[in-house]
């Protein structure tokens, strides 16, 4: 147990109740009670996450822009607005993913990266070998002295003015996917959760005081379980079982992510163009009794896939996974499913699966 | 963790109970403390009736949104009846793990029940898988 990283607030989830879990080397809540209870409350009212384990990574320099433009599949020329956010993935050479993160402009001489906590290391070495080659000026510096907590759902951004209300003026403003340098609190209208909300980036002294604040407030703590299914539901990839190294993103339901259209190149462009995707990302609804979950086979009219997410949804009430499959399964065709001796029936639907507190599928 | 549990049944090291019946039948389910472990149940698979199982063969799966689990037979015997409310109910099983019993079998040889664990025997095997 010793063995294990802890984030600021790891006292405090032990005194809320919190059963924790070795995630990925870190000592982390899995649930504080019921995790179906946990994600309803987030769909219907509000919750707060402990994310500090994901790494905050600021690059500083002339050029910075231009360094990132070649680093990352999606293109920051995007980001115009100081405090604009992008989701991006970075790739090796040969287009497999080494990480997805969301990079935040800063101003011209600053942009800010938010990694896995998994990746954090690997990452890290790998911008700086980039940026040794290519953009020698740059400063790279990571901040794991930073916690963050994502407050969110409906009544999330009114929880976070009431907590810190000196924030308000500077965040109510916000779009979504950009964020606010409030001093101490470096608040971003982004989340895992496909419900409204803030993620907060604060010193990890501050942390424990600004969640107790919030619980205060009557935001309930939620645990990790809840967080997989509610980023199931809203149909966002999780680093690791969506893809991984040996996956490229058009193959992870990433295209949308990934800026082919212009002259820019970067890393992995050349691969991503030679080898067009064989397989696809595609939603599926369990039309059995049972459970889907990674790794299960899929067998379609068109070759086998495989489940790379899967769980029940609490707000569809039915089991709902993730799938790799050929190219040429379509929506609304029936698949079967591999569960330990059966095969059962499921659907390809379109995800995401449920956002904002509805289901978005007419079953 | 539940401070006692009830002395009337016997358990296995897998984590289940088992409560014998007056009709010479043992009725099956899973401890407080594996539901603890799993969390929210949401579905429940139950070997057919009249599947001869043998000691310690697969045969059920819990499934909670976190796992799935397999359930093993305590006993060689025969299943002589399912709960077919966890279908619909899986959630009793984390309310009221001592009453959701998930299926009923006939024990070929009742001495081997008697020899299960019983409550202190199992509690301390509990506390050695805790550390």
């Amino acid at each position: 147990m010793s063995s294990l990283k802890q984030t600021p607030l790891n006292a405090a989830h032990r005194a809320m109740g919190a059963k924790m879990v070795d995630f990925g080397g870190w000592d982390m809540p899995v649930n504080y009670g019921s995790q179906i209870d946990e994600h309803h409350q987030v769909r219907n009212d509000c919750g707060m996450f402990d994310v500090s384990h994901m790494r905050v990574v600021d690059i500083k320099g002339n050029g910075v822009r231009s360094f990132l433009r070649y680093l990352l599949a999606n293109n920051v020329e995007k980001l115009a607005l100081p405090g604009k956010a992008l989701y991006s993935c970075m790739l090796l050479d040969n287009g497999g993913v080494i990480d997805d993160l969301i990079v935040y402009f800063m101003n011209d001489d600053w942009f800010r990266i938010v990694v896995n906590a998994g990746t954090a290391e690997k990452d890290i070495a790998w911008m700086r070998r980039q940026a040794s080659k290519h953009a020698p000026q740059l400063s790279i510096n990571d901040h794991p002295e930073l916690a963050m907590i994502a407050v969110q759902g409906p009544n999330a951004r009114a929880k976070v003015w009431q907590v810190l209300p000196d924030t308000q003026s500077k965040t109510e403003g916000l779009q979504i996917f950009q964020a606010a340098d409030c001093g101490e609190y470096f608040i971003a209208r982004t989340g895992y959760t496909g419900e409204e909300g803030f993620e907060i980036v604060l010193p990890g002294t501050h942390a424990e005081a600004l969640w107790r604040a919030l619980n205060k407030a009557g935001v309930a703590p939620i645990g990790l379980g809840a967080r997989d299914t509610l980023r199931l539901e809203a149909g966002m990839n999780l680093y690791g079982q969506d893809m991984d190294e040996t996956i490229n993103p058009l193959e992870a339901g990433l295209a949308w992510t990934v800026d082919l259209k212009s002259e820019r190149d970067f890393i992995g462009k050349a691969a991503l163009l030679a080898h067009p995707p064989a397989r696809k990302l595609v939603g599926l609804v369990l039309q059995d009794k049972g459970v889907l979950r990674g790794h299960q086979q899929v067998h379609t009219a068109h070759g086998a896939g495989e489940i790379t997410s899967g769980s029940f949804s609490p707000t569809l009430e039915k089991s709902i996974a993730l799938a790799r499959v050929p190219k040429d399964v379509q929506v609304g065709d029936t698949v079967q499913v591999a569960i330990r001796d059966k095969m059962l029936a499921a659907k390809v639907v379109k995800y995401p699966f449920a956002r904002n507190g509805k289901s978005l599928l007419s079953l | 963790m539940s401070a006692t549990l009830p002395v009337n049944l016997k358990y296995t090291a897998s984590h289940e109970w088992i409560r014998s019946e007056s009709d010479g039948t043992i009725s099956i389910g899973i401890t407080e403390h594996a539901q603890e472990l799993l969390g929210d149940m949401v579905f429940v698979e139950t070997p057919a009736v009249g599947r001869k199982l043998k000691a310690n063969e697969e045969c059920a799966v819990v499934e909670s949104v976190k796992a799935a689990s397999d359930v093993y037979a305590p006993v060689s015997g025969v299943v002589t009846a399912v709960n077919g409310d966890l279908d619909s109910t899986p959630e009793a099983i984390n309310t009221d793990p001592y009453a959701a019993w998930m299926y009923r079998m006939k024990p070929d040889n009742p001495a081997d029940v008697a020899a299960l664990m019983d409550a202190s025997a199992y509690q301390a095997h509990v506390d050695s898988e805790a550390h």
